[in-house]
């Protein structure tokens, strides 16, 4: 498996952005109230920030950026690398990364491109940007990793509708020697299905029947354009893979898991999430939850977490786990990162 | 494994049922507390107290707290 460590990348900064639009999962209508109570307590979401039509991803991560780059006041020529990690881009051609170097106004100097990803994409992304950076001595990249999971659920659907929220994140890093980040990255295609949009891509591509709501079960309404997730098989992925994926990365790391000051896991959901604390063997003061306020903010939960609960420590877990199936985890140092208030949009 | 054990911390699992409402032949889907959130406690639950993996196969394929106890007593 890739067990690999990027050397001399500091993450200088952190910012996310949310809507201002909140949903509260004690007015979701499908469930009634003794389930809504349930739901709160054991998947841990209680409200969930939605954006307005016509407001991506791209917006919300380029706000984010936007916020970065004024903190730190930097010269834009200086980015030399975007990357846009997301499962919700502006078009399906072209990528949507380009259309973030115009907005914020950087250089033709800087290569950009887009990742799809989803649940491990904060983690990917962050490995794919330092392992460019480290070759490239005084430039900086951005990391912009975000989801809008709202414009593709069906709202007749309660096995989806109440988990996913919207946010965009910007992660500014640049060269600095000394530093050093271990990464274990996984993936099991076997599974791909277990969370999908079956119709739209160029495998099924979008025909009018694409847009008929099916009843799979009561409470369960959707179309072919919508997100399905396999809870129970999403479940049992977590507790079977990320526990062993994060041991390895202990092991080839050389840390002691009490060394861990902080762990932030993907927001999938709060019995999930408590499960693999449990086995990874954390305590729960070094793992801070978004989840009540923000819900499950697909590839964006790990930079939003942060955000929401900003920590300076020297060795932080990152863990993401998820569509794919693809799960990475990773130590970073986050002793003189800038992390930045909640952003609205 | 003792099934007595099992049934236990099934019962465990639920908030609005009475606990003597349900033995091994109870058809779990019947209980009208039963939905797919309380599948991932019991997922959780049987991960928790036994070590095992009750996956989304077995649970579709059981129709009573006896079949869910033989998926796991045999692994």
């Amino acid at each position: 498996m890739p067990l690999f460590s990027v050397s001399n990348i500091l993450i200088n900064s952190i910012a996310a952005c949310v809507p201002s639009q909140t949903e509260d999962n004690q007015s979701f209508e499908l469930l009634n109230e003794a389930e809504r109570n349930l739901f709160i307590k054991t998947i841990g979401i209680r409200y969930r920030k939605i954006v307005e039509t016509g407001v991506t991803a791209a917006d919300l991560c380029t706000k984010a950026a936007n916020a970065i780059l004024a903190n730190n006041n930097l010269n834009r020529e200086e980015i030399k690398v975007l990357i846009f990690v997301s499962q919700t881009p502006d078009y399906l051609i072209p990528f949507t990364a380009c259309t973030i170097q115009d907005k914020l106004g950087l250089s033709k100097n800087c290569m950009a491109f887009d990742i799809n990803l989803g649940c491990s994409g904060y983690v990917y992304g962050l490995s794919i940007i330092s392992a460019l950076l480290q070759n490239m001595p005084g430039a900086k990249g951005l990391l912009l990793v975000g989801d809008c999971s709202s414009t593709c659920i069906s709202m007749q659907d309660k096995s989806v509708a109440p988990l996913f929220s919207d946010a965009g994140s910007a992660t500014l890093l640049e060269y600095k020697e000394g530093e050093q980040m271990h990464f274990n990255l996984q993936t099991d295609g076997k599974e791909f299905d277990d969370i999908i949009i079956s119709d739209g891509g160029m495998k099924h591509p979008f025909v009018s029947d694409s847009l008929l709501y099916k009843e799979i079960a009561i409470g369960q309404v959707r179309n072919n354009l919508h997100m399905k997730l396999d809870g129970m098989k999403i479940f049992n992925f977590a507790l079977r893979e990320v526990p062993g994926n994060v041991a390895q990365l202990l092991e080839y790391s050389t840390t002691p898991k009490e060394q861990i000051d902080k762990a932030y896991f993907h927001q999938a959901n709060l019995l999930m999430n408590e499960r693999v604390r449990i086995k990874i063997g954390l305590p729960e003061d070094k793992v801070p939850y978004s989840l009540y306020d923000y819900g499950n903010t697909s590839s964006a939960s790990i930079p939003l977490t942060l955000c929401a609960y900003p920590t300076h420590s020297q060795t932080v877990l990152l863990s993401g786990f998820g569509v794919g199936l693809s799960w990475g985890s990773a130590l970073v140092n986050l002793d003189a990162t800038n992390i930045l208030p909640m952003l609205t949009y | 494994m003792e099934i007595a054990f099992f049934i236990e911390n099934f019962k465990d699992c639920f908030n609005e049922t009475a606990a003597d409402s349900i033995n091994e032949n109870t058809i779990f889907r019947d209980l009208e507390e039963w939905n797919s959130m309380m599948a991932l406690i019991i997922i959780a639950m049987i991960d928790a107290e036994f070590g095992k993996v009750l996956t989304a196969d077995n649970i579709r394929e059981s129709k009573t707290v006896k079949d869910l106890f033989n998926c796991i007593a045999t692994q």
